[in-house]
């Protein structure tokens, strides 16, 4: 068992303070620019305290997460955190880039496995997973709390950063997700991020079920842009499902021909679930916060944010 | 058991195109029970590469070097004329052939993996020969083979309903079987361990064993 890790990120401080919090998401994508990136950042920083930016996400090789995570933080001021899969780099390269990571001034780390290259744009990539989420958790304690690389090669410096995990409460069964959650605690990781919910007997089931694990968690929303998103949501994001009423609200939103009505239309049907949706989370759980994925839906933060206080 | 697969034989045809004696060589153990190199499909393979066939034999086993020189010594001088030989076996056969022979070696077959007999035709890739078995702490079930991503501290979040997301959530989820049957067990006590990282060293360095 790893004991307790100092706040070192701002949303670590800010969740330790009790405060309830909300982090966002940047998603660099196959680019050679940051420029749809900064204006997210730059829209999102008012109503959040931090934002992960994804690292090839659905196994899609896009431009690497490190550089868009440190210029988020030089260029716009707000807090990153830096996500990792372990699919694409084996210890070394991991202990590399966390060592740059710690130069950057990142702060937080979302160590995570990642879909398997199978499911992503290069299918024929070799899959690395040389660790696997929870050693890299392992890793990342030794080099934060021990000063060591995994072997206990001194390292020259500090790395202070606090480590969140992915969690997926709409894991059925739920209980070795959550049996694997308690073992990935126990060896170091600070707050957990969850998948997509919709359903909030699931979310408070999962709460109450990893309270024991004393480990804050943020539960993640999508709100949904348009109809488009939802139907691609409902149908091909394994394991989530939008629930029928919404898509059916969303579909009808669709048919409303004014563009600005009908982007109006989509805000409330959003609220009209997800403000309930977070009011809730944050009244009667003990939830730190929520991980809102809302990439290039950033005016849905405002709202959402009002709910929280 | 080693499972393989025989190569279209397209595949095969052109492989064997610059070559105008061909000899083949057919294996009496696994790819027998897999029906990639017995008898039967010798037989037919020599039937199919037609006049080029100077010569067919069975070895029982042909990743054994002691083997090949007992079962191919009677075909010394028909092996001796062939250009290449079309190997019927896994690929350790097809190099064993190719050491004791020096002659060049046609691989006929795919091999697959260290399977699981269910029924002929019917195979599980069960073991990867990672040279650290575990099994005793996952209920006899290989997360190395069974779990897409070989993970040690499974599941992943790609498990959608005990489902793997890798072969469209058709395949178990290794981590929930494993879970399951520590459960059933009584000992989960075991799927809270954390397990550290492998030394792949050890594998890297692994090229050859001498028992005695």
């Amino acid at each position: 068992m790893v004991g307790k890790r100092p706040a070192y990120s701002n949303l670590m401080k800010e969740i330790q303070k009790g405060k309830f919090v909300l982090t966002g998401e940047l998603e660099p994508e196959k680019v050679t620019g940051l420029d749809e990136v900064l204006e997210s950042a730059r829209a999102m920083k008012p109503y959040v305290i931090a934002a992960n930016v994804t690292d090839n996400p659905l196994a899609m090789a896009f431009m690497n997460s490190l550089v868009p995570s440190y210029v988020v933080q030089r260029d716009v001021g707000l807090e990153t955190v830096y996500q990792m899969v372990i699919r694409d780099k084996n210890r070394l390269a991991l202990t590399s880039d966390v060592l740059a990571a710690a130069y950057l001034g990142i702060k937080n780390i979302l160590a995570i496995s990642g879909d398997h290259t199978v499911l992503g744009d290069n299918k024929g990539g070799l899959a690395v997973y040389d660790l696997d989420s929870a050693q890299f958790v392992y890793l990342l304690h030794k080099m934060i709390d021990e000063g060591t690389d995994l072997v206990g090669n001194e390292i020259h410096g500090k790395v202070e950063m606090n480590v969140g995990i992915a969690a997926n409460p709409n894991a059925n069964p739920l209980e070795p997700e959550i049996l694997k959650i308690g073992r990935k605690t126990k060896i170091g990781s600070d707050f957990i991020q969850t998948q997509t919910m919709f359903d909030i007997d699931l979310t408070k089931e999962f709460l109450k079920e990893t309270e024991r694990f004393n480990c804050p968690t943020l539960v993640g929303i999508f709100p949904l842009k348009s109809f488009g998103i939802a139907d691609f949501f409902d149908k091909y994001i394994p394991g989530v499902h939008v629930p029928k009423d919404l898509l059916a609200s969303m579909k009808k939103c669709k048919e409303e021909p004014d563009k600005e009505r009908r982007k109006d239309l989509y805000d409330e049907v959003n609220m009209e679930f997800f403000g309930p949706f977070v009011k809730e989370i944050r009244k009667t759980t003990k939830a730190a916060g929520i991980h809102v994925m809302a990439v290039l839906y950033e005016r849905i933060f405002e709202p959402l944010l009002a709910e929280t206080l | 058991m080693i499972i393989t697969q025989n190569k279209p034989f397209e595949e095969i045809q052109k492989m064997t195109e610059p070559f105008e004696k061909i000899f083949i060589v057919g294996c009496g153990t696994c790819s027998t029970s897999c029906q990639t190199g017995g008898e039967e499909q010798v037989a037919e393979m020599s039937g199919k590469l037609g006049d080029k066939v100077v010569g067919t034999a069975m070895v029982e086993e042909p990743c054994d070097l002691r083997i090949d020189r007992r079962d191919l010594r009677a075909h010394r001088d028909t092996i001796g004329e062939a250009d290449a030989i079309l190997v019927m076996s896994c690929g350790v056969g097809v190099q064993t052939v190719g050491d004791y022979t020096g002659k060049v070696v046609l691989p006929a077959s795919d091999t697959l993996f260290i399977g699981e007999t269910e029924r002929i035709g019917k195979y599980y890739d069960r073991c990867a020969a990672c040279g650290e078995c575990i099994l005793d702490e996952t209920g006899g079930i290989c997360p190395i083979t069974r779990c897409a991503k070989s993970l040690l501290n499974g599941p992943c979040g790609g498990q959608v309903e005990g489902k793997c997301e890798v072969g469209e959530y058709e395949d178990d989820c290794a981590w929930v079987l494993i879970w399951k049957r520590l459960k059933e067990q009584d000992r989960l006590d075991l799927f809270m361990e954390f397990r550290p990282p492998r030394d792949n060293s050890k594998k890297a360095l692994l090229t050859e064993v001498i028992f005695r």
